[in-house]
């Protein structure tokens, strides 16, 4: 197992430097580039001269294979750069938005776990009655609804229930507060995004847990426990649930990477300064050092990510051996 | 040899499975998959309001009135009101009701069948071709959608065929990792074995023997893209990355709507209705052709 730990996390320099390539080329295939947004957007009449010396300063007249090596280099020495648009260093406009973003994909993977994995285990076991139908209805509206309207619709709701409760409408708080700062300020902040975007991912958990436990619970081991006299309850979960887990892990672990960056839209709804904000602004203003930093954070967690979850497979289905 | 076996299979098939009159079809379906006809009847009723979206509509989906802006429903025969420019919603859901499933259907199939390909193919052959596969799914994998659309549609230019593009890319390697996890678990059963000391091709192993046997996750992930295609497009859409005005889709419908929504709030409530309904409407069904295709998930 040590040994496949070290294999793995070797194997993750080949899909970084991937990554890395992937997100360079793609960036610098796209027309345009931040002088050009920068001047010709103010709809003003701009010399050549000063676009050229904009993209002097910036480093982009630069051979694009200098470029290339320059932000590579900046992972070995520790120094990302500075964004194009603001001229602060990358890491600072990063670390004052990671918190946030980060508290959301957590919160939001506990609302998609807790929902997910207890119904999933009832639908399944209750097969075809009526509670089945109610949690396959209750994840497959989950699924159906866009986390963004739902945030547009909390929003609203929380306006007319105020409205006729309080006397006046509420709306969560725009400005951002640690959790450690004041808790109450913030879960009120965050705690509907995370709902938002968290109702939506447990849809998808639940039925991967209910289609895996029903198919889990027809093998000759469950029949076997089963006829043995085993009470019910430690048939499902000492038997069932832990092989059924399998694609379950699968898919929240997947979510969890993607949370990071596909709060998005969610973020724009809430009027949240996030990391997904900052990455629509860094692609809009054709910010390269922004973007392509911001995307290789992603990347990197999202690489953690796969390796805990390949990690959790051998722990969960023995059947898989690795060489 | 195998050619006499597999000509007794069908011919007994045929034999226990005589053929019924499909209204008999239809009401044994009902009985059993309650919410799985429910879904079609949804998903038939889009694709009619689709097709006939020129005869359904009251009113032209592009036609600005500037007299009835922000109308509210049910005034002056604006079934669900008028948007900011005047325009009748009922008519541009009709109308986006085209989009959302040229979109829903074009990417979900592409995309789960490329996946369940790479998947199969990568559990199966496994050792350095896994390896290379995987290591370049993961590279794929590893991007936020919104950046590859970003980029995709940077790149190539705005347009419904590059949101398609964008929506597939992410699509391949979601289905041929959720695949390749199952696929894995089946290559260490022993008829998988059998099958390669018979002396079969890969290619008969792995269409007969193997993919048979994830139609499962290949069926759970093709239902849940049709659906997240929609809502794909109508998270595009919303960000102004996705179809452009005045093409009528449901997600650009909600771009303006947050500007008006406390005093218009059915330019909001309508559009995100249609997407979920239709979703809705489409992984009801896929539950359903789910339970009823794969026997080992038949109900009892």
């Amino acid at each position: 197992m040590g040994k496949y730990i070290f294999k793995r996390t070797l194997l993750m320099i080949p899909t970084l430097f991937g990554a890395a390539v992937l997100v360079f080329l793609l960036l610098r295939m796209s027309p345009g580039d931040i002088c050009a947004v920068r001047y010709l957007g103010s709809g003003l009449a701009v010399a050549q001269e000063q676009i050229d010396l904009c993209r002097e300063q910036l480093g982009l007249n630069k051979p694009q294979i200098v470029q290339f090596f320059d932000f590579i280099w900046g992972y070995f020495i520790f120094d990302l750069g500075e964004s194009m648009w603001t001229g602060q260093p990358v890491t600072h406009e990063i670390a004052i938005r990671f918190e946030l973003s980060l508290q959301i994909a957590i919160m939001a993977t506990f609302v998609a776990t807790v929902i997910a994995i207890p119904l999933g285990i009832i639908s399944a076991v209750r097969q075809n009655t009526i509670t089945d139908y109610v949690v396959r209805g209750f994840a497959i509206a989950g699924i159906a609804i866009p986390s963004f309207w739902l945030g547009l619709m909390i929003i609203l709701g929380l306006l007319v229930v105020t409205q006729s409760w309080l006397g006046e409408p509420w709306m969560p708080p725009i400005q951002f507060k640690s959790i450690w700062e004041d808790p109450a300020h913030n879960l009120a902040q965050l705690i509907w995004p995370a709902v938002a975007t968290g109702y939506r991912y447990s849809a998808v958990a639940t039925r991967m847990t209910r289609s895996a436990m029903l198919e889990v619970l027809r093998e000759d081991y469950v029949r076997t426990a089963r006829a043995k006299g085993m009470v019910e309850k430690i048939v499902i979960n000492r038997h069932a649930l832990k092989n059924a887990l399998l694609p379950v892990v699968t898919v929240l672990a997947l979510e969890f990477a993607f949370l990071m960056g596909g709060l998005v839209v969610t973020e724009q709804v809430f009027n949240l300064n996030g990391l997904g904000n900052l990455m629509v602004d860094g692609v809009e203003r054709q910010d390269f050092t922004m973007t392509q930093n911001l995307v290789m954070l992603v990347v990197i967690v999202f690489v953690i990510t796969n390796l805990i979850t390949d990690l959790a497979y051998a722990w969960l289905d023995p059947r898989i051996r690795y060489s | 040899m195998a050619t006499v076996s597999e000509v007794q299979t069908e011919a007994e098939f045929e034999e226990v499975a005589p053929k019924k009159p499909w209204t008999q079809v239809v009401i044994d379906l009902s009985r059993k998959q309650p919410l799985g006809v429910f879904g079609l009847a949804i998903v038939i009723a889009m694709i009619i309001a689709a097709a006939l979206a020129n005869v359904v509509s009251p009113h032209d989906p592009l036609q600005e009135h500037f007299d009835s802006m922000l109308t509210s429903p049910g005034e002056n025969g604006y079934i669900l009101g008028t948007d900011e420019f005047g325009r009748d919603i009922l008519s541009r859901l009709i109308y986006g009701s085209r989009t959302a499933l040229l979109v829903g259907f074009v990417c979900a199939i592409i995309g789960s069948t490329l996946g369940l390909v790479l998947g199969v193919a990568s559990a199966y052959f496994g050792g350095l071709f896994d390896l290379i596969l995987q290591r370049i799914l993961d590279v794929f994998m590893a991007f936020p959608l919104i950046i590859l659309a970003l980029a995709v549609v940077a790149t190539l230019g705005p347009g419904i065929e590059n949101v398609m593009i964008a929506i597939i890319l992410p699509f391949v390697p979601q289905c041929a990792r959720v695949v390749r996890s199952n696929a894995l678990a089946i290559r260490e059963i022993p008829y998988v074995d059998a099958a390669r000391a018979l002396g079969f091709s890969n290619a008969r192993i792995i269409l007969r023997h193997m993919v048979p046997n994830v139609m499962a996750p290949f069926l759970i992930m093709l239902t849940t893209f049709l659906g997240q295609a929609i809502l794909l497009e109508a998270s595009l859409s919303f960000l102004g990355l996705g179809v452009q005005d005045p093409v009528p889709a449901w997600g650009l419908m909600l771009t303006n709507a947050s500007e008006f929504f406390e005093g218009a709030p059915w330019v909001a409530i309508y559009p995100g209705v249609a997407i979920s309904l239709s979703v809705f409407g489409f992984n009801l069904f896929g539950d359903a052709v789910r339970d009823t295709l794969d026997p080992k998930l038949r109900s009892r």
